[in-house]
């Protein structure tokens, strides 16, 4: 649905965005992080054809991105939810969406419909005619996610589309993002929040000018430290010990009960290293799988970057 | 290039404008300062005292050439009312942060571009129109004891007001619609955008030294030469309006 080759945009002497490949399915849910001035916002711009990319390939939809006419296919595929959510304050939230369904080409019956639809969906209906100035950021945020949706996109760019809501908001918009997820809607997601990532997308993306990682969330969390097993004993005695070395596995015993493994295939070596952990004595509590959380794979990548 | 879109956006304008004070007061105040202020002058120069009879002749030639030039002023607010909205159209939506998701949609530079050129000039000329019926009705009243006949309207204003002030509105609305977007405040747009009275004012000064009469076939002619610069206006506009450099250069 999405696709970039070696896309690069650079502004005078800088480069916002430079060799970036990657490729969004039909239905994904594509995260993108990376720390301020990464290039996310420029990569979204440059795909919703708001400014021209510098060298590269990019197309949505097999509608080649920089192509005037294509650009205007672009347009009509996908919403945007810029990271300023750029309401018309004066306006009134119906005015607001039934403004942008005209542009979008909606026939009137439709509007009405998917105005009403969605403004019952994120409980914005009774507020429908007050001016945009008197809500709340959360409902701000929500009717720009609204207006992106008011002509059914195939595909949607959310920039930031949580960033400065309580945690409230935050739930619901997330909420509503994944009610979107459901009905097969391709989502391309920028994102500060690695929590709000991990659970949503199929896919993230770590950009920093370049692609730095790329993989669902669990790949990128074992990248880090590849795969481990931790299994939490009564005691951690050194016949279990000599039983995990009978195995050739490397651990370390962490707070005196607890044996972390390092495994290539945990679902076939667990089972081997419990009964030999039982065999030798030890008494299991717990056996988990450890993995580097998102953030600590995040932060890492980032810092080498730099 | 689809009309509808262009209209829905000059009708989200004219929506947002009502809501802005100084957009109301910039439309309003100067019609109706001129309208009521000049015949208010006539009235106090010519209305009171009588004027002797050897000098009737002389008093109403010069009321004559002042009601002339008092008309031209007209074209000079319908080029002065749009500076105001004109200048807000681009820069205003850049400044509120509206332009990214307006760019967004299937929309066409040239259907966003006539959007702003039809939400600036219609107020302005409805407002330059609805001063114009005040000046003249009250400029009726106050000279047409003193002239034996009523005034207004005649074929010279009718001319100024059906034909110059429609083409001198869009020249200004659209020489304020590139500026605002060339400049990223709005200050800066209406300070740039009003060096459209200059030449306006250069002409008001020829018809009052006489070196340009005042009649409805000079008005045609200039009139003329305003709707070839209104077309050149308009696809210069469009050549130079740069999404991207609005986007990414504006703080």
């Amino acid at each position: 649905m999405i696709e970039t080759d070696n896309l690069t945009k650079t502004y005078g002497n800088v480069t916002a965005v430079e060799d970036l490949t990657l490729r969004v399915d039909e239905g994904e849910v594509f995260g993108f992080l990376g720390p301020n001035g990464a290039g996310k916002t420029t990569t979204v711009r440059v795909l919703t054809c708001l400014i021209s990319k510098t060298s590269g390939e990019a197309s949505i939809a097999d509608y080649e991105v920089g192509n005037s006419a294509d650009c205007q296919n672009i347009r009509k595929l996908i919403g945007l939810v810029p990271d300023n959510v750029g309401l018309y304050e004066d306006l009134s939230a119906y005015r607001n969406l039934d403004f942008y369904g005209r542009l979008y080409e909606c026939p009137e019956a439709q509007r009405r419909e998917r105005i009403e639809y969605f403004l019952k969906m994120l409980e914005l209906w009774d507020v429908r005619d007050r001016a945009v100035r008197t809500f709340s950021r959360g409902m701000k945020q929500k009717l720009a996610i609204v207006r992106a949706l008011i002509h059914d996109p195939q595909v949607l760019f959310l920039d930031e589309p949580t960033a400065n809501l309580d945690p409230q908001f935050q739930k619901t918009v997330r909420d509503f993002i994944l009610e979107l997820k459901h009905e097969k809607r391709t989502i391309f997601l920028n994102t500060h929040n690695l929590d709000e990532a991990q659970r949503i997308c199929d896919r993230i993306g770590i950009l920093n000018t370049q692609l730095v990682a790329e993989g669902t969330p669990g790949q990128l969390m074992t990248s880090l430290e590849g795969r481990k097993t931790e299994v939490q004993l009564q005691q951690v005695t050194p016949a279990v010990t000599r039983a995990l070395e009978r195995l050739g596995l490397r651990y370390v015993v962490a707070n005196g009960n607890t044996v972390v493994i390092d495994v290539n295939d945990p679902e076939t070596e667990n089972p081997g290293i419990a009964e030999a952990i039982v065999a030798a004595g030890g008494r299991v509590q717990f056996v988990t799988e450890k993995r580097a959380s998102l953030e600590e794979v995040y932060l890492k990548l980032v810092r080498e970057e730099r | 290039m689809k009309l509808w879109k262009s209209w829905a956006i000059a009708r989200k304008d004219f929506a947002t404008f009502r809501t802005k004070r100084y957009i109301i007061y910039a439309l309003v105040v100067p019609p109706l300062l001129m309208s009521i202020g000049l015949p208010t002058l006539i009235w106090l120069g010519f209305g009171s005292a009588p004027i002797p009879a050897s000098q009737v002749p002389a008093a109403i030639s010069a009321l004559n050439h002042g009601l002339d030039s008092f008309s031209f002023l007209f074209v000079i607010i319908a080029g002065v009312l749009p500076i105001s909205i004109g200048a807000y159209s681009i820069v205003g939506e850049k400044l509120e942060k509206t332009l990214e998701p307006l760019l967004a949609t299937p929309t066409t530079d040239g259907e966003i571009l006539l959007g702003k050129v039809i939400a600036a000039f219609l107020p302005s000329v409805i407002a330059t129109y609805a001063g114009a019926v005040i000046f003249m009705a009250l400029m009726n009243a106050a000279t047409s004891t003193k002239l034996g006949y009523v005034y207004f309207p005649n074929w010279t204003i009718a001319a100024i007001l059906l034909i110059t002030v429609p083409l001198i509105s869009i020249l200004s609305t659209e020489f304020n619609v590139i500026i605002s977007a060339r400049v990223s405040d709005i200050r800066a747009a209406q300070q740039f955008g009003a060096l459209i009275t200059l030449p306006l004012g250069a002409l008001f000064v020829a018809t009052e030294v006489a070196f340009v009469s005042l009649t409805p076939a000079s008005v045609a002619i200039v009139s003329a030469i305003i709707l070839v610069i209104d077309v050149l206006l308009f696809f210069l506009s469009r050549a130079t309006f740069r999404r991207e450099e609005i986007l990414t250069k504006w703080k």
